[in-house]
């Protein structure tokens, strides 16, 4: 297949992705600045980070003066996941891929490039997949932002509901499908929905515990039950590299 | 106000190293079994943690029907996926089933 071929398969799966950030980049819009951001201002972080829950946090910190320090604590461990998907994900580039594929998609690396990218069909991930991706998926972040800024009242709330919920429906249709297959996968996808729902819902019992209920979560719960599955399921070789 | 670019290029910096650098330095396939399959297992178990309880959204206390059409939603996607239903699809459908049950409540 051509590399032109690829990219438009990648922009076309990139669509949902698209409407996807248009509703979640929209509510980011409304909410700067109704914190006191200026338009253009949120639109350049948009721009510039890519990342809801980094972007929302980084607001507030904007907006109370908080250090430089704070600031930059606070986008290691809330995007910290990004490391272990760009990890994960530098198993699936062939080794050839040259430098600079690396450092521009690595721009692109948010929760849900990363998964249309894993679901990509074959060992090897090709960047111009990537590139399509991106090319659909930006540019929903930063026109949201800016109708989010520019007119927070343009879309219904219930739109925007419903909007959202394509990320989510889009995460499935990517972990799920390999699940047929593989009976451990489907014990390990159930595993971690049940353990998620746990961490969510035990910490609004005991306060102590509300640490858990942030960006930590993600984290700590992949580590862990990837590290089980990887030591009571470790794949096969044969499924591994066709090299 | 000029503090706000500041910071803007501090958040940029640390989110994008966070990024690149795993993909900068692993240039070669891993061949030791434990953190290949390690590797091989964080998308789905990132994916599955993310996904659920979080589309339910914020569920008011006392308010279960609030989370309704989400977790039809959910349902839905689960199934259609299970199915064999494409990535597009089962994006769209979740969100129409979102907005109808919506419609009803």
């Amino acid at each position: 297949m051509s590399n032109f071929k690829i990219f438009k398969k990648g922009f076309k799966n990139g669509i949902p992705i698209f409407l996807g950030y248009l509703a979640v980049s929209f509510a980011f819009g409304v909410m700067a600045v109704g914190k006191g951001v200026l338009p253009h201002q949120a639109i350049l972080i948009s721009a510039t980070n890519l990342t809801s829950a980094g972007q929302t946090a980084a607001i507030d910190i904007i907006v109370a003066s908080g250090s430089f320090v704070v600031m930059a604590l606070n986008q290691l461990i809330i995007n910290l996941r990004y490391c272990l998907m760009s990890s994960s994900l530098s198993q699936r580039f062939d080794t050839k891929t040259k430098w600079y594929h690396r450092y521009l998609i690595a721009f692109g690396v948010t929760d849900e490039i990363f998964a249309v990218s894993s679901a990509y069909n074959a060992e090897n991930v090709p960047p111009a997949y990537c590139y399509g991706l991106i090319a659909a998926a930006f540019p929903g972040w930063v026109l949201g932002t800016a109708l989010g800024c520019y007119s927070g009242d343009i879309l219904p709330a219930s739109v925007l509901g419903a909007l959202s919920v394509a990320l989510y429906g889009m995460f499935i249709a990517i972990i799920v499908p390999p699940t047929k297959k593989n009976p451990v996968l489907l014990l390990i996808v159930m595993f971690s929905m049940i353990a998620s729902a746990v961490f969510e819902w035990i910490p609004q019992f005991i306060s102590s515990l509300s640490f858990l209920q942030s960006e930590f979560k993600v984290i700590i719960l992949t580590v862990v039950i990837a590290t089980a599955a990887a030591i009571f399921f470790p794949v096969k070789e044969e499924e591994n590299s066709s090299e | 106000m000029n503090k706000v670019y500041i910071y803007m290029f501090i958040m940029a910096v640390v989110t994008y190293l966070i990024r690149m650098l795993p993909l900068a330095l692993i240039k070669k396939k891993i061949t030791n079994r434990f953190f290949k399959s390690f590797l091989y297992y964080v998308p789905f178990v990132t994916l599955a943690v993310m996904t659920f309880p979080a589309i339910l959204g914020k569920i008011e206390t006392g308010n279960l029907l609030s989370a309704l059409p989400e977790a039809v939603a959910f349902v839905t996607a689960m199934i259609i996926a299970y199915c064999g239903g494409s990535l597009p699809i089962v994006a769209t459908v979740a969100c129409v089933v979102v907005f109808v049950v919506e419609l009803f409540i």
